[in-house]
């Protein structure tokens, strides 16, 4: 099958690349252009390891093709820090509250943490559990990522949050 | 998990889709939030030679209120329901069944009229489309036409559309002072339901005038349950006209057994379902 | 540099060392997704190769036909057994002594059992040639339930084994037996049985499941066929141990092969074994001469790679009236599936599950296990356990449930009555185990005092009295469980894989700067070794944590060590790491006496220096020190400053713990809600409290998950049910419930620094936890036993069993 040359935006930069139509999105960002970050746990989209924001949503990008993602505004985790390496808000959150361990959700998981915070900056916990409930973690039980979450959230709203993970 | 090779199409008008569908004939897919059918493609159940992309479609994502309801746009997303205040105010079953669909990265792709018209009997939004009594505007290569959902599902994945037809919008009634509630029993987020009904009914003095129920998931299609709902008008839904309303609707499911329960296991669900849509529903009619 | 004196606090805390909560190192790649796990790698002309797998459980192959799929565009090679079997390849050897096919040779034993291996330029082009590999199959009888694979007239599924009474464990006394193992002294227990004044006497079956790790099984195999040389990166819990079974089965030279595992996300066992997948992506290296790699995918996973439990325990406890056990006796029917490739030390056919004494003192115990062959996928490995420990785990606590249950007695009440005391320790068990430590009554007081374990009782009786009149259709459990654990495999003396005693390594290389590396012979897949590893060598030597570089998972540079599973990490490398760090710092003591013009005996070790005894502004750091071991090192003494431990531990750890569950079920639906979980674990000294909390959590997630739901089952045909995430419980965020923790130390007398390991106590706790829990809910209807998983629907038919749904 001929190949069809597709291009977007990615982390803020304009790229393109040669995919089949059946090419799957997660395929494209991991093997074409090498943004190894975006994680494949179980291609039919319950795991959300491959999530990323595509348009202002989350998306699962194991269940995209890439050509459908012609022209479109993409953020993987390699976007999140900044360029001279200052962690974001929520990167430094997962590391001071513990929320990963083997690392394979985390990136799925701070991408679709990030929507959701800017979509709603004040996350009560039931709103975070929901929020993040399109992503497995086989590690955590999530109660350190919920933390995690809040933490960011009451930091980049200028809050102080007085507990710490253990 | 590859899908086999297919060419993508991304016609910008109706017209073209339908003609595009049309040349491919059966060997042509619409793709729409594609989490039902890109899965399949991977497991190679499906293996379409064309897949028309309606994403680019305007006419597809319309969400507008119209003299005989809302008229929602087949394209129009979970999501978007779900931050819609018109469907908030004019259709809240809407907005509770579409918080129980799958995750947010699936309503955020997933798309009303993907969920209604591919014929997944694990779908939510079929049974709750024949609960409010919606109907489907239907395009093809012979032009348009109405269905009533209510007369859509035939078996599992096997609806009323002709060859080369898709639905291109859902019109939605709206009814005034209207108690709707949808219950849903699941394992966990992300799957579908063991069992669930969608409730919509109107009282005038604690006396039911109206009543309409949808069931998910417990038969091979979406079920109307006209006769339990039939049963309730007229009560004041007391526990002896629920009792019989649920044993009714029971009698109609046809559930398969798998891992969310044996067949009687998701009978008996759809009754509990029912009883607690039936209770809330009530609480909320005006 | 003398002038300068910080406070020792701040001595101490800059070192970060054990029992501080360090943040990870790990993380600052992980977070922005920069680590490297397997299939991030990709080299030049690499191919990609995909399964072929059998769509029927057992079945003879008539023929398999690869023409077509050779014909696809970008296929390089298709291998059969028939390509194996010219490298001595179709058949390899499993940990538990039996052999397996790697790929389908004449008949197939299990649904997706790997027939045939498409090797080809994309991932596309590789599925594509998997769709058409046509096998030609002639269905044979399945035998799914293992209580029938030693009929008389069950269907042979091993005719490999034909004639064969004899297998690694011992005699097989039917063609579908695969060994007997016995332990205890069964006619003493038989007496104690038929003197008891009380028994009971319940199966008590622990379901097949599956780890599940997030990242699959993968591997990227590529042979030099210029210098011979064959690399092998891939998700190993074990690098090294795989390094010799490839050498052993490949007669590669093991020099020759370099074996690495790079970051691997989760592992909770099922990346302990060698899988077909592997052994393919090998074989296709040295065929084509390009490097392969193989990734399974999900229902592949699910399906093929390495099961857990399948325990059916036939469980009795002989006890007197007023509640002291006098004896237990257990049968136990083992289902291995298709090849016993259970992840066993070699000794142990059915793990240690002699520790299913647990908490108690047992003056007799026997034990027997049976292993049977089924048409199952292959496997048996430690789920985030000890060797089948959580099967023992859960029998002996769903037992002590059950009489508590027969006597009216409160169960915690008779597990108070029935510990090992305090003043036992080191205990002999009745089946053969010496534990090394305990202070079993003081941990389950504790936690019953944390969750007012009284007044949940009150409400219990409350609430069970509102359900009779009719008012809640809701009732309420609480789940006691006291579980003591059995890792850090092991003591050479008992322990071995495939030949290699179970010890593990440690090799520490301070730097001329004062900075260090530490190789280590584990591999972490989540557990944060880099943080932790580091954080008990500068305890032990004072160098700063951040200052030591922690390295794992390369054969040719980290020592020789048998891996991370088991709960062994700590127990047994986090012994080496002590062990080579106190070498270091003997070194290092007579340097600083040879700088400081004393004797060594007139120094002492403080935090970060050694100093004149009384004289604490004469010292010298370890900075100074490691400087003068490479620039000016004390006459006659070699430069440099390293060293390098094998740690052969004494004896097993042994952590415990009280886990206390509350939960609420709905009668109508069947749906239970769990209100409130604590969890206090004693895994003795700890070495980053956040970490351990971490490690807790997320076995007591999985606990939940395997308790309320998670299973891999069959339908009689051997259809694999619902390997995919949407059927295979891995509760989200919104599920999970919110834990609770709560510690005491006890240290391990043996170990160096007194640890014990405490990665999958939560997973051994848990799951009887969740169990007692639903089952005392049940109790006052008069149930005895509801089997797991305890999902909605089974618990709806319990109800129903008792009459109590509407």
């Amino acid at each position: 099958m001929a190949k069809i040359n597709v291009t977007m935006t990615v982390n803020g930069e304009e790229v393109s690349g040669l995919a089949e139509p059946r090419t799957l999105l997660v395929h494209f960002i991991r093997e074409t252009l090498n943004l190894t970050g975006t994680h494949i746990g179980c291609e039919t989209s319950h795991c959300g390891a491959c999530t990323i924001d595509l348009d202002g949503v989350s998306v699962k990008s194991c269940t995209r093709f890439a050509v459908q993602a012609e022209g479109a505004q993409i953020r993987t985790i390699e976007g999140m820090a900044e360029a001279n390496g200052t962690l974001h808000q929520l990167q430094e959150s997962f590391r001071q509250m513990h929320g990963l361990q083997c690392g394979y959700c985390t990136p799925g998981m701070i991408l679709r943490a990030w929507r959701l915070l800017q979509e709603n900056p004040h996350p009560s916990e039931d709103d975070i559990r929901q929020g993040i409930a399109g992503n497995l973690c086989r590690c955590t039980g999530y109660q350190n990522i919920v933390k995690a979450i809040q933490h960011a959230a009451a930091t980049l709203n200028g809050e102080t949050i007085a507990e710490a993970a253990q | 998990m590859i899908p086999g090779a297919f060419e993508y199409l991304r016609p910008k008008t109706l017209s073209d889709a339908i003609a595009m569908l049309a040349t491919h004939g059966d060997e042509a897919r619409p793709l729409a939030g594609g989490h039902s059918l890109i899965p399949m493609m991977k497991q190679r159940l499906a293996s379409p030679s064309h897949l028309v992309d309606l994403a680019a479609i305007a006419d597809l994502a319309v969400l507008r209120e119209e003299p005989d309801g809302l008229v929602i746009g087949a394209m129009v997303t979970q999501r978007a329901l779900l931050g819609s205040a018109l469907v908030q105010v004019k259709a809240p079953l809407l907005i509770e069944a579409a918080q129980q669909i799958a995750d947010p990265q699936i309503r955020a792709l997933g798309t009303l009229g993907g969920n209604v018209a591919n014929g997944d009997p694990g779908n939510d939004m079929p049974a709750v489309m024949m609960c409010l009594d919606a109907t489907y505007m239907v395009q093809g290569p012979k032009g348009a036409r109405q269905i009533k959902a209510r007369e859509f599902y035939r078996g599992a994945y096997d609806t009323a559309l002709a060859a080369g037809e898709i639905v291109t919008a859902i019109q939605v009634p709206v009814v005034a002072g209207q108690g709707v509630a949808y219950e849903k029993l699941k394992r966990k987020v992300g799957d579908y339901a063991v069992a669930a009904a969608a409730v919509a009914l109107t009282l005038r003095s604690g006396e039911v005038t109206s009543c309409a129920i949808g069931l998910t998931n417990v038969a091979p299609t979406p079920l109307w349950a006209k006769d339990a709902a039939a049963l309730l008008v007229g009560t004041r839904l007391e526990a002896d006209a629920v009792k019989k309303a649920v044993a009714a609707a029971e009698a109609i499911t046809d559930p398969a057994a798998d891992g969310r329960g044996p067949a009687d296991y998701r009978r008996k669900m759809a009754g509990i379902m029912l009883a607690r849509a039936l209770a809330r529903a009530q609480q909320r009619a005006a | 540099m003398n002038d300068m004196t910080p406070t020792r606090e701040a001595r101490e805390a800059r070192l970060e060392g054990m029992g501080c909560k360090r943040k990870r190192v790990e993380d600052v790649r992980f977070t922005q997704g920069r680590g490297t796990y397997v299939d991030d790698i990709k080299l030049p002309a690499m191919l990609y190769g995909d399964m072929v797998r059998s769509s029927y459980a057992h079945a003879r192959i008539r023929k398999i036909d690869t023409s077509k799929a050779e014909k696809v565009p970008g296929v390089v090679a298709v291998i059969t057994a028939e390509t194996l079997k010219t490298v001595n390849l179709a058949w390899m050897p499993t940990l538990a002594g039996d052999v397996q096919m790697v790929l389908a040779d004449g008949k197939v034993l299990f649904q997706n059992q790997e027939i045939a291996f498409v090797v080809a330029t994309s991932l596309q082009a590789a599925a594509d040639g998997v769709e058409l590999v046509e096998a030609d199959y002639e269905e044979l009888p399945v035998i799914v339930d293992p209580f029938k694979a030693m009929a008389a007239d069950a269907p042979v599924l091993r005719e490999d084994l034909a004639g064969k009474t004899e297998g690694a464990h011992g005699k097989r006394d039917h063609h579908n037996h695969i060994f007997k193992w016995q332990v205890g002294d069964k006619s003493l227990t038989d007496e104690a049985f038929n003197r008891a004044e009380v028994k009971i006497d319940e199966l008590l079956s622990y379901h097949r499941t599956h780890p599940s790790p997030l990242e699959t099984c993968q591997c990227l195999a590529s042979f030099d066929k210029i210098k011979g040389e064959l690399t092998l990166w891939g998700t190993f819990q074990a690098p090294h141990v795989i390094r010799t079974v490839v050498s052993l089965i490949s007669k590669l030279p093991e020099h020759k092969i370099h074996v690495i595992a790079p970051d691997v996300g989760g592992g909770f066992g099922n990346k302990v074994g060698a899988y077909a997948g592997y052994v393919c992506a090998v074989v296709a290296s040295i065929v084509t001469g390009r490097p392969v790699k193989w990734v399974e995918d999900r229902m592949e996973n699910l399906s093929t790679t390495s099961f857990a439990r399948d325990y059916h325990m036939r469980t009795e406890i002989a006890a007197t009236r007023d509640g002291k056990v006098t004896g237990l006796r257990v049968h136990i029917l083992a289902d291995h599936g298709a090849f016993d490739a259970c992840a066993d030390p070699s000794k142990w056919p059915a793990g240690f599950s002699n520790i299913i004494t647990g908490s108690y003192d047992f003056p007799v115990a026997h034990l027997c296990v049976d292993g049977v062959y089924t048409n199952k996928a292959p496997g048996g490995v430690a789920y985030r356990c000890s060797f089948r420990v959580t099967e023992a785990a859960y029998a002996i606590e769903r037992g002590m449930d059950i009489l508590a249950q027969k006597l009216g007695m409160d169960p915690a009440e008779l597990r108070l009555k029935n510990f090992i005391r305090r003043e036992q320790f080191p205990y002999q068990s009745a089946l053969g185990w010496e534990y090394d430590s305990g202070d079993y009554a003081t941990a389950l007081n504790k936690a019953m005092a944390a969750v007012d374990y009284a007044g949940l009782r009150a409400e219990q009786k409350t609430r069970r009295e509102a359900f009779k009149r009719g008012e809640t259709r809701s009732i309420m459990g609480i789940g006691v469980c006291f579980f003591t654990e059995i890792v850090g495999a092991g003591p050479s003396k008992n322990c071995d894989i495939l030949g290699l005693a179970m010890f593990d390594s440690c090799e520490i290389r301070i730097h001329p700067t004062g900075s260090a590396i530490a190789r280590v012979g584990t591999k972490s897949t989540g557990q944060g070794h880099e943080t932790t590893w580091a954080q008990i060598i500068a305890s032990e030597i004072g160098i700063a944590a951040s200052d030591i570089m922690v390295e794992e998972g390369n054969t040719d540079t980290a020592p020789y060590g048998l891996g991370t599973y088991g709960s062994r990490s700590t127990p047994v490398a986090g012994a080496a790491i002590a062990m080579a760090a106190r070498k270091i710092r003997a070194k290092a003591q007579m340097i600083a006496a040879w700088l400081l013009e004393v004797h060594e005996d007139d120094l002492t070790f403080d935090i970060d220096r050694f100093q004149v005894k009384g004289v604490p502004e004469r010292f010298k750091t370890m900075t100074d020190i490691a400087w003068v071991a490479y620039h000016a090192p004390p006459p006659g003494m070699e430069p440099g400053l390293e060293a390098v431990s094998y740690y052969d531990p004494p004896n097993m750890t042994y952590p415990f713990g009280a886990y206390i569950c509350v939960m609420d079920i709905d009668v109508d639906t069947g749906v239970a809600k769990t209100r409130r979980f604590y969890a206090l674990d004693d895994c003795g000294t700890r070495i980053n409290p956040m970490i351990i909390e971490g490690q807790v959590h997320g076995g007591l997630t999985e606990a939940f998950a395997i308790s309320m739901g998670q299973e891999i089952r069959y339908d009689d045909m051997g259809n694999v049910m619902g390997a995919s995430f949407m059927d295979f419980f891995l509760p989200t965020a919104v599920e999970t419930p919110h834990w609770e923790t709560g510690h005491t130390v006890t240290p391990s007398p043996h170990h160096p620094i007194g640890a014990k390991g405490v990665g999958e106590s939560p997973n051994v706790g848990g799951v009887p936890a969740f169990s007692n829990a639903v089952n005392d809910a049940f109790s006052f209807l008069g149930s005895t036993h509801i089997q797991m998983p305890h999902d909605a629907w089974r618990l709806w038919k319990a109800a129903e069993k008792l009459g109590v749904t509407g």
